[in-house]
């Protein structure tokens, strides 16, 4: 080796300085508040030959962690095959074909080429969540699709740029397929001036430290992530664990989709095994290989926050290709939810099985939906029509060192949800409550965090509202004991009815007149550990503050409060150890 | 403004309490004379430590015209969650807002996380009312449930209580009847408003800056109260007057009211003693940079105003929606610990030594090695003080531990390792100084590096020269830059009214009306206080953005009445220059309307933070001694050089010198780099021209 470590520092810090600017670039000036508020976007750089992901934005959302150097990959393939245009220096690629390296439709990838003295040096990309790409739905989370056509417009790597100069006409194309058009151009300026941004950084850094030397660096790099990984994974005991992770149904067919996972340490490397996991799906429910394979590693990164985003991260981690299963959906599977649902359910029961070698390291279940309720319809007030998301998070697993946050983002994402007061402000909607999930954590010696609790009524006008949220049938795993967290719930009430979808937590068009509401409840976090376990005094504080019954806190915790006539209640620890001892003894009530 | 003229001529007392030192400058008004000085904090009641400041400089304090002060109290208060009981009474259906948050998690990856709301679940009682976005009403006020849920309250201990009802931004009556229905029971003023602070929609952020605000104002008054007891035994007659986050101050007997705003006040004193030492200095352009023992502080300073944001967050899920100067910390100072990981890389923090055990240098345990450490190793700080500690730590000692921590896994000699250290350091401040300063479209050479606090004068030579930056600026007393940025702080009000409207839909007259009612609202505000001004000024903004975007930029309005393409015209421009981006296809909105009212203090000599008479007469005789240095130059040209080590307050106003040099002095360490250049202007400061030389 002829680089020293120091110089190799450094050039780390300077390529990830590189992202962190795309990243903050991209997010400042975009419209779309998905990506604008919620930074569902990422940026990175990729080698030149194979797409390997060099770096990427620290900022940016976990899911596109591995998507972007398999969609980079997919688009040198086609190059080299012929079926996409060479490229040239200004040049910007777009795609957002699920099956060349993919997530779902909305999540628009540009590429551009970054070149050195007229040679191909390396790809600069980002990954945009566009607010719809045409199809069936607005916004494109369509539940009950059955092919990708039905999803909206799917672009094959085209030159949306070139030699730096929009085609207007690959434009005109877009526009006219997808809906709320005339913003679309203020994303599409900020997305490709992310990468000028990187371009420029770029052309400082090596202009500092010399091509070669940051090759070279980028080269040793990747090994040495490589190497960190695999000591991580040499620390864990040896072994093969598995769990199943259930998907509730795919929209369409209302039976659950198993996801089955066995991984086995061999030595300094962990293999994932998929198989026998649920045959390709008819609802939207599929994932891709690019997007399984990114959950697998974002669940990793969450259990290894250490190590950083690089290919050589990801070497020691092999995914054996889920071959005949819905996580390696083809053409033309729908699969508008395999970045935000079917993702989550891949990263728990990656969870669930690094739990089991790893229980000081590893959390129970996190809620694990992303909750999206789409409302789409009329505003009379102001009369023109209108596209709303409602996207929630819900409790966090239990774990060694705490209870689980409540009311986290998805596994996903790192989102913030926007302010009732916002929402009221766009929409024609007024919200009634928006509380906590009371009784929902998963019991354990840590608790999970509680999940979110809200009902909202449409004020004028008409809509149709639809659902794309998971753990309706199963809440989110306990582990070790613990119990699972409260499911997720989805109720509907017109003139005066309720109504609850038959898949639960999945339902497309449900048509709504003014005073109608819809109530959802997210689930609760897994349970880490013996309920009875927990300390009695953390078990009253909770009924104390409302957030379980005494009557959850006898039956979850073998926790006994007794409540006086003024309201006041108190801990009886008699009827507590009582209660407790025979519960242990499998006697209890 | 007459009140305060009999004592017109009598001394200024700017005094700044920090987590460590509290530290004072006095000014005699007549003679320009300073006196300093740094005392322990005394942070139970902090008041005991300034009394002690006050003994210290030799103050009369019956002499003295004006004292300005600078608190932790409130954010001290906050960080540690040591608050006063706090009530709050919200709109049904919603009191789990401050627990709820925004949805997030406190770090992208590890799903585990903790988050305390600032008022716990059993004090948040709802009440019945609701209004729409557009202010009508949905449900009326309950009355007798706001009634209730007051003694409610007062049953259970609390001694403040927030009204916060949904968008009370847009209609504040429910949240003005409440109060005033709160007030015949409740048995203080601590009663705050949602609105009350800034009138802007987002539930969250606003509740929790009410309730910030509330639970920090009865600690702030007592504290208020027993400070201006202590100074009026001491003989002073005159104001007190409190520094707030915007880097204004406000009269003692008005910051209770709006508590909150003093919530990170005390970076704010140091970036206004930016703005104003480089205003005398002909640097209108600063990135501020305090670097102190576990973090830096930095910030922006365009045409010698700092840049204020409504949107900080003090920690995680913890954001007060006032507006305060736009001080981001980095996780990187003295104590930053260095490491080799497991992929055989050396990193430079976040984790800190802190002050207990501290660096090895401290001599109090620390076995790790840290940042201030690699500067002992490298003969930039002095290795002849460790003797002074009682812990006795040998550099010898230092060194070996760099050596078997660093050295031996990076395969270098101890110096190299530390060198490493100071270049990660430096790597890592630069990134995170760029995300907040040039990253945002601004060209690196117009601005100078202001480096102060402990560390900052020490690293600033190399953080310019990555960022980019040609000069850097040491002030006279780079130890108490807060203290001084009390002393010549403004009197400021900050207005902000959120109108979310279209340009093209603006009523310009009304926007005109808006702008000029502020300016009048805080020109009332700043002539009812008893403190000398000299001028008034009103300076106007907007907050804008392309319809369908969500954040915003900030547009600086040459006068109130501007005409709608002027405003147009503007925008455009700042959008530009932030992005490098046109979009006419889309409209723009203007979303909330902003006016800063400044009331100026006279000025403030700053000619004598070094008495002049201890001047040298050459730099040759200002210089103490010599030491070798170890300057990173890049492979060979990396080594040890023997560095002349100079007084920097012997040395002459017109000094010139060329690096290697040392400047020392009382509480910092400044280091010229080979190829920089130095000289002092006439106000004591010294600027470095970075890689001048070569």
């Amino acid at each position: 080796m002829s680089l020293d470590p120091i110089t190799l520092s450094v050039i780390q810090a300077g390529l990830q300085q590189v992202c962190d600017e795309m990243d903050l670039s991209f997010s400042r000036a975009a419209f779309s508040p998905v990506i604008a508020e919620a930074n569902d976007r990422s940026d990175g750089i990729y080698a030149a030959d194979d797409g390997a992901l060099i770096a990427q934005g620290a900022g940016g959302l976990p899911v596109f962690v591995g998507t972007m150097q398999y969609s980079t990959a997919e688009l040198i393939r086609l190059i080299g095959e012929g079926r996409a245009a060479a490229p040239d220096p200004g040049d910007i690629y777009i795609v957002n074909d699920p099956y060349l390296g993919g997530t779902h439709l909305m999540d628009v990838r540009f590429v551009r080429p970054y070149y050195r003295d007229g040679k191909l040096w390396c790809w600069l990309s980002n990954t945009g969540h566009w607010p719809d790409t045409g199809g069936a739905v607005p916004g494109g989370f369509s539940a009950s699709a059955t092919a990708v056509e039905q999803e909206g417009l799917r672009l094959p790597p085209v030159k949306l740029f070139k030699k730096g100069v929009m085609d207007e006409e690959i434009y005109a194309i877009i526009c006219s397929n997808i809906r709320v058009s005339d913003q679309r151009i203020g994303d599409v300026k900020a997305q490709a001036a992310a990468l000028d941004v990187g371009a420029d950084r770029l052309d400082l850094l090596l202009g500092r430290y010399g091509d070669g030397t940051v090759a070279e660096a980028i080269a040793e790099l990747r090994k040495r992530a490589s190497r960190q990984m695999r000591e991580m994974i040499a620390r864990m005991p040896e072994g093969s664990w598995q769990s199943v992770a259930y998907v509730d149904s795919d929209g369409v067919v209302d039976q659950p989709l198993e996801i089955r996972l066995k991984i086995s340490r061999q030595e300094d490397r962990l293999v994932f095994d998929f198989g026998g996991s649920s045959p390709p799906c008819r609802g939207p429910m599929n994932s891709v290989l690019a997007t399984t394979l990114s959950s697998v590693y974002l669940a990793i990164r969450h259990i290894f926050p250490e190590v950083p985003i690089s290919a050589g991260a990801f070497e020691p981690l092999e995914v054996i290709r889920p071959e005949g299963t819905f996580l390696d959906a083809h053409y033309p599977r729908p699969v508008s939810g395999c970045a935000a649902e079917v993702s989550q359910r891949i990263a728990e029961a990656v969870f669930a099985t690094m739990v089991q070698a790893l229980p000081d390291k590893v959390t129970a279940a996190p809620a694990g939906t992303s909750g999206n309720f789409a409302l789409g319809g009329h505003n009379a007030e102001r009369g023109r029509d209108f596209v709303m998301y409602q996207l929630s998070g819900g409790g966090y697993g239990g774990n060694a060192e705490g209870d689980g946050l409540s009311n986290g983002c998805s596994t996903i994402g790192i989102s913030k949800a926007p302010p009732v007061e916002i929402m009221e402000q766009a929409f024609p909607v007024l919200y009634h409550h928006y509380a906590l999930h009371e009784g929902s954590a998963g019991a354990g010696r840590t608790r999970g965090g509680f999940g979110l609790d809200y009902e909202l009524e449409l004020r004028n006008g008409e809509a149709r509202a639809s659902f794309v949220m998971d753990h309706g049938r199963f809440g989110p795993q306990g582990v070790l004991g613990g119990s699972d967290g409260d499911v997720n719930k989805v109720v509907v009430l017109r003139d005066g009815e309720s109504y609850v979808p038959p898949h639960l937590s999945k339902e497309q068009d449900i048509p709504l007149q003014p005073g109608d509401r819809v109530w959802v409840r997210t689930p609760g976090g897994g349970g880490y550990g013996d309920p009875l376990e927990r300390p009695a005094g953390a078990v009253f504080e909770d009924v104390r503050l409302g957030r379980y019954t005494p009557d959850q806190a006898a039956s979850l915790y073998g926790v006994m409060i007794s409540t006086a006539a003024d309201g006041a209640m108190s801990l009886d620890e008699d009827g507590t150890s009582a209660r407790r001892a025979a519960m242990a003894s499998g006697k209890g009530p | 403004m007459d009140s305060g003229k009999k004592s017109l001529d009598g001394d200024l007392i700017g005094v700044d309490v920090g987590g460590t030192f509290t530290d004072l400058v006095r000014l005699d008004q007549t003679s320009g004379a300073v006196r300093l000085a740094k005392v322990a904090s005394t942070l139970d009641n902090q008041a005991f430590g300034v009394m002690n400041a006050v003994a210290e400089a030799d103050s009369e304090l019956s002499r003295v015209a004006l004292v300005i002060h600078g608190t932790t109290t409130t954010t001290n208060a906050v960080l540690e969650r040591k608050l006063s009981r706090t009530g709050l009474i919200t709109t049904a259906g919603f009191r789990d807002v401050l627990e709820l948050g925004r949805r997030t998690r406190p770090q992208p990856y590890g799903m585990k996380g903790h988050f305390d709301p600032i008022i716990p679940r059993d004090l948040r009682l709802e009440v019945p009312e609701r209004m729409d976005y557009a202010g009508r009403v949905v449900t009326p006020l309950d009355e007798a449930a706001v009634r209730a849920a007051g003694e409610a309250l007062l049953a259970r201990g609390a001694e403040s209580v927030v009204i916060h009802f949904l968008h009370a931004y847009a209609n504040p009556a429910h949240e003005l009847r409440a109060a005033e229905l709160l007030s015949g029971i409740w048995p203080n003023s601590y009663i705050t408003m949602g609105h009350g602070l800034l009138s802007e929609s987002r539930e969250f952020e606003r509740g929790v800056t009410a309730a910030v605000n509330a639970s920090v104002q009865p600690l702030l008054e007592r504290y208020v109260k027993r400070l201006a007891d202590e100074l009026a035994t001491g003989g002073y007659e005159g104001e007190l007057l409190v520094m707030n986050g915007n880097g204004g101050t406000v009269s003692a007997s008005r910051v209770v009211k709006e508590a909150a705003k003093t919530v990170m006040s005390g970076p704010a004193s140091g970036v206004i003693a930016a703005a104003y030492t480089g205003r005398r200095a002909d640097r209108p352009n600063l990135i501020s940079y305090d670097m102190g023992g576990t973090s830096t502080d930095v910030a922006l300073i365009r045409e010698c105003q700092p840049s204020v944001s409504n949107e900080i967050e003090i920690e995680y899920a913890m954001p007060i929606h006032v507006p305060m100067v736009d001080v981001r910390t980095i996780g990187a100072g003295g104590g930053s610990i260095a490491r080799v990981n497991e992929a055989g890389l050396l990193e430079v923090g976040p984790q800190s030594a802190g002050a207990d055990p501290g660096p090895i240098c401290y001599g109090r345990g620390g076995d790790l090695p840290t940042i201030s450490d690699a500067n002992m190793v490298l003969g930039r700080l002095d290795a002849g003080k460790l003797k002074s500690v009682p812990g006795s730590v040998d550099i010898n000692d230092i060194r070996a531990i760099f050596q078997s921590r660093l050295g031996d896994p990076l395969g270098v000699d101890a110096e190299t390792a530390a060198a490493a250290v100071l270049r990660m350091a430096t790597t890592r401040m630069a990134g995170a100084t760029r995300m907040v300063s040039v990253s945002l479209g601004l060209d690196p050479r117009d601005f100078s590096l202001f480096a102060f606090g402990g560390a900052g004068p020490l690293h600033a030579s190399a953080l310019a020269g990555e960022l980019g930056v040609p000069e850097v600026l040491v002030p006279a007393r780079p130890g108490i830059t807060n203290a001084l940025g009390c002393i010549v702080a403004d009197l400021r009000h900050d207005f902000v009214r959120t109108v979310n409207t279209p340009l093209d839909d603006m009523d310009i007259d009304r926007l005109t009306g808006i702008l000029q009612a502020q300016a009048g609202e805080g020109e009332a505000l700043i002539r009812q206080e008893p403190v000398r001004i000299s001028k008034i000024e009103a300076t106007y903004s907007l907050d804008m953005q392309f319809a369908g975007q969500t954040h915003l930029l900030q547009v600086p309005l040459a006068s109130a009445t501007m005409s709608r393409q002027a405003i147009q015209a503007v925008f455009g421009e700042v959008y530009f220059n932030r992005f490098r981006l046109r979009l006419p296809e889309i409209r723009a909105q203007i979303v909330n309307v902003n006016t800063t009212v400044t009331g100026r203090r006279p000025e403030v000599d700053l000619g004598g933070l070094i008495d002049n008479a201890g001047r040298a007469a050459s730099v040759a005789a200002a210089q103490t001694g010599s030491r070798p240095v170890w300057f990173d130059g890049g492979g060979a040209a990396s080594g040890w050089q023997e560095t002349p080590v100079y007084a920097r307050e012997r040395l002459p106003l017109d000094a010139r010198l060329m690096g290697p040099a040392i400047l020392e002095q009382m509480d910092t360490t400044i280091l010229i780099a080979p190829q920089d250049t130095a000289m002092s202007d006439g106000d004591g400061n010294i600027l470095v021209s970075v890689g001048s030389a070569s």
